[in-house]
């Protein structure tokens, strides 16, 4: 085994994220830029260069952070580098034009402890982010990595771990919130009349727009979710384990298949884990990507190669799973949780959180937003303090219209519910949900029936059609959605909208269908006055939809200002300008197609939409 | 690869805190920083930079910080390095050569007594920015 760092002191370990955001950006390259100048300057013996998964700062990326003394380097180029190395690392001097310069400020954030992005972040999910090698098991064990499992196996009893998960108050963190320590008892307690088999199954299907938690948790710490895992089956009397990633995710399927491995050649799965007796393995299914599999009945069915269609529940999975045997199954975030609770006991996480929501929560912040990325809060925290500390507020001094919480199951929360405290039952009473953590940010320059619309044409387009509220349903509500975007929606639209909402609501199969006019519905709650301008006045006031806009051209400002630079008449594709240079501009509304680019060309403002 | 006991997984996780312990902060016995400026370099700077890494692994200490940093603006004495006991003023040592270094990473790093005869002066310069 290559356990290089295991025979090394070095002085100073360069943290570089190899998370998917920061790989897109070349992270690998910086770091084999670091490596190669490090060897240059002959530091290669005090100098360790490691790839940990994501920091959570993606729009900063790439990153390095620099320890001892947490140093945050980002947006990276690999010409930077030379420089870097000689003046920090070889010179002692750290780079003060590479570090984080907080918007409208002058002066740079060293520290990434200073850095608001992560003051008020709170890391039990993501404990070893940024700190740990992913692909070396070893790192993670020096994280108190598999103490807990250690316990588990050695010190607990079933009832011992199922009590401490449920003292956690603990809550499946795929969306729905359920008490995983219910969940599990269930589980243990389930009766299983062919041959008592029970199965784990770990949902990492994340197929929401704008979500990447769990694909993180798998790159950054992929050792954290077998643990849980092991601990679970310990719990619940389970021998094997199946992880269900989508195959889009290649670097998580990779870090996942590594850390399976180094697992088991430690003896930390398979067949008498830690000379304890207690056998349990975990197999990776990798996922096609249908949107789906991440409902759980569907999921299973996938795993035992079929379509990968819901079933009606009951019976749940904990009585009848995967191939009829119970099954648990919960999410990556919920898994990754696991360990802490055990180690650090039920008690304390429990302190953290809300009545009902306890611990964290691992949201991806993205959207309209200053700081996107990936951030793990204490629950009841505001949707204030994640846009506006945590996130930086919104870019170019806009104005914040809205959240999306939840994904396409979820729902609109207004600006005037900004300091919602965060939790289960909150953001469901706000009309939205928790959902597995995406967190979509929207500004003034967003049109809410257009989301609406976004969404119901992921839905209708995800829907596996095997039950008709869905299939037409969805479809329906879809067509409904654009005529209105073009202007040629009517008043019955809006109540025939609420009807199919409602009874697809009632009548889907699962739980994605039932949730799915979710966007809809709190769109049309918080925002009718946008359906009515659409409807009534035929406008579209955020002027996204661009069937009812109506482009003008200012001949004052169009020949005073711009002195008729005839941009816009040689970038209109239809003909639809008039105007020669130095002349005032018209445009012809007859052959205008509300394309836009004259609106997008004009430097002097002349062109307006209404 | 035999499969662990409980105890290798101890000793896993021990030896390798040892390694990555320095990533996490906290509390540190002492910092030593290794000036490295263009003059400290040409004076053997990196020589003692390798003393007080290979005495630190040798050792087995995981609670000293090692660093760099530029001239400290005496370059006739360099090489130079600088000890801070947590909690107490800096120490700045002078014409520093492999033997010294070891002696002022025993008596002073390890033993918290200052070694007054390299010692050029306690306590460092103050900045006006």
């Amino acid at each position: 085994m290559n356990q290089k760092t295991k025979d090394k002191t070095y002085r100073l370990h360069l943290m570089v994220c190899a998370g998917t955001a920061c790989v897109s950006n070349n992270s690998f390259e910086i770091k084999s830029a670091l490596e190669k100048e490090i060897q240059k300057q002959g530091l290669e013996d005090e100098v360790l260069v490691v790839a940990t998964g994501c920091n959570g700062f993606c729009e900063r990326g790439p990153l390095l952070v620099v320890q001892p003394g947490n140093v945050f380097y980002q947006q990276l180029t690999v010409k930077d580098i030379p420089f870097l190395v000689e003046e920090h690392f070889l010179k002692g001097r750290p780079v003060e034009k590479l570090m984080y310069i907080p918007p409208e400020e002058k002066t740079p954030v060293p520290v990434l402890s200073d850095i608001d992005f992560f003051k008020k972040q709170v890391l039990i999910a993501l404990r070893n982010r940024g700190l740990i090698d992913p692909e070396k098991i070893d790192e993670y064990i020096a994280r108190d990595g598999y103490k807990a499992m250690a316990k588990a196996l050695t010190a607990m009893t079933s009832d011992e771990i199922i009590s401490e998960v449920k003292k956690s108050g603990l809550r499946g963190r795929g969306g729905a919130g359920f008490p995983t320590g219910l969940k599990w008892e269930f589980v243990k307690n389930a009766s299983d009349s062919n041959g008592n088999i029970k199965y784990l199954v770990c949902n990492g299907d994340e197929g929401d727009p704008g979500a990447f938690m769990d694909r993180s948790i798998l790159e950054a710490d992929p050792h954290a979710v077998i643990e849980g895992m092991v601990i679970g089956a310990k719990a619940m009397g389970a021998n094997q384990g199946y992880v269900y990633v989508r195959n889009e995710y290649p670097l998580a399927v990779k870090r996942l298949g590594i850390a399976l491995d180094a697992a088991r050649e430690y003896g930390l799965l398979g067949t008498d884990i830690l000379g304890t007796g207690f056998d349990f393995d975990i197999k990776i299914v990798r996922g096609a990507g249908a949107f789906v599999c991440g409902e759980e009945t569907a999921l299973l069915a996938s795993i035992e190669g079929k379509l990968g269609e819901p079933r009606p529940r009951p019976p749940y999975p904990a009585e009848k799973g995967l191939w009829d045997h119970p099954t648990c199954i919960n999410n990556v975030e919920t898994w990754s949780n696991v360990a802490s609770i055990i180690n650090r006991g039920g008690k304390w996480f429990s302190s953290i959180g809300t009545e009902t929501s306890k611990g964290t929560k691992v949201f991806s912040l993205v959207g309209k937003i200053n700081n996107t990325g990936l951030v793990e809060v204490p629950m009841g925290i505001s949707l204030r303090e994640i846009i506006y500390d945590i996130g930086g507020g919104i870019p170019g001094g806009k104005e914040f219209k809205a959240v999306q919480t939840g994904g396409p199951s979820g729902g609109c929360i207004p600006k005037e519910e900004i300091d919602l405290p965060i939790d289960y039952e909150s953001l469901t009473e706000a009309g939205s949900m928790m959902g597995s953590g995406g967190m979509v940010v929207m500004d003034e320059d967003t049109c809410m029936v257009d989301v609406a619309k976004y969404f119901l044409s992921f839905t209708q387009d995800e829907s596996c059609g095997k039950c008709t509220p869905c299939r037409e349903g969805t479809k329906a509500m879809y067509q409904i959605l654009d005529r209105i975007t073009k202007g040629e929606g009517t008043d019955e639209d809006l109540v025939l909208l609420e009807q199919l909402a409602h009874s697809i609501k009632d009548t889907a199969l699962c739980g994605l269908g039932k949730t799915a006019p979710n966007p809809v519905l709190t769109t049309l709650n918080y925002f009718r006055h946008e359906y009515e301008a659409h409807i009534k006045d035929k406008k579209c006031p955020a002027h996204v939809c661009r069937d009812l806009n109506v482009y003008t051209i200012d001949e004052e400002t169009c020949l005073s200002v711009g002195h008729g630079c005839d941009i816009c008449r040689r970038n209109c594709t239809s003909d639809a300008i008039l105007g020669e240079k130095n002349e005032a501009h018209k445009i012809i509304q007859d052959k205008c197609i509300k394309c836009g680019v004259c609106y997008d060309v004009c430097k002097f403002g002349a062109v307006k939409v209404d | 690869m035999p499969k662990l006991t409980l105890d290798d997984l101890e000793k896993i996780r021990e030896q390798t805190k040892k390694k990555t312990g320095l990533r996490e902060g906290g509390e540190y016995r002492a910092k030593i920083t290794v000036h490295m400026g263009t003059c400290g370099i040409a004076a053997g700077a990196r020589t003692i930079m390798n003393v007080f890494l290979n005495e630190i692994e040798n050792r087995d200490i995981s609670d000293v910080i090692l660093t760099n940093s530029g001239c400290a603006g005496l370059c006739s004495r360099e090489p130079m390095a600088t000890v801070e006991i947590t909690g107490q003023p800096p120490v700045k040592y002078v014409d520093l050569t492999e033997e010294k270094a070891k002696e002022v990473l025993e008596k002073h790093v390890l033993g918290g007594k200052i070694v007054k005869e390299y010692a050029l002066g306690i306590g460092s310069e103050k900045t006006d920015y």
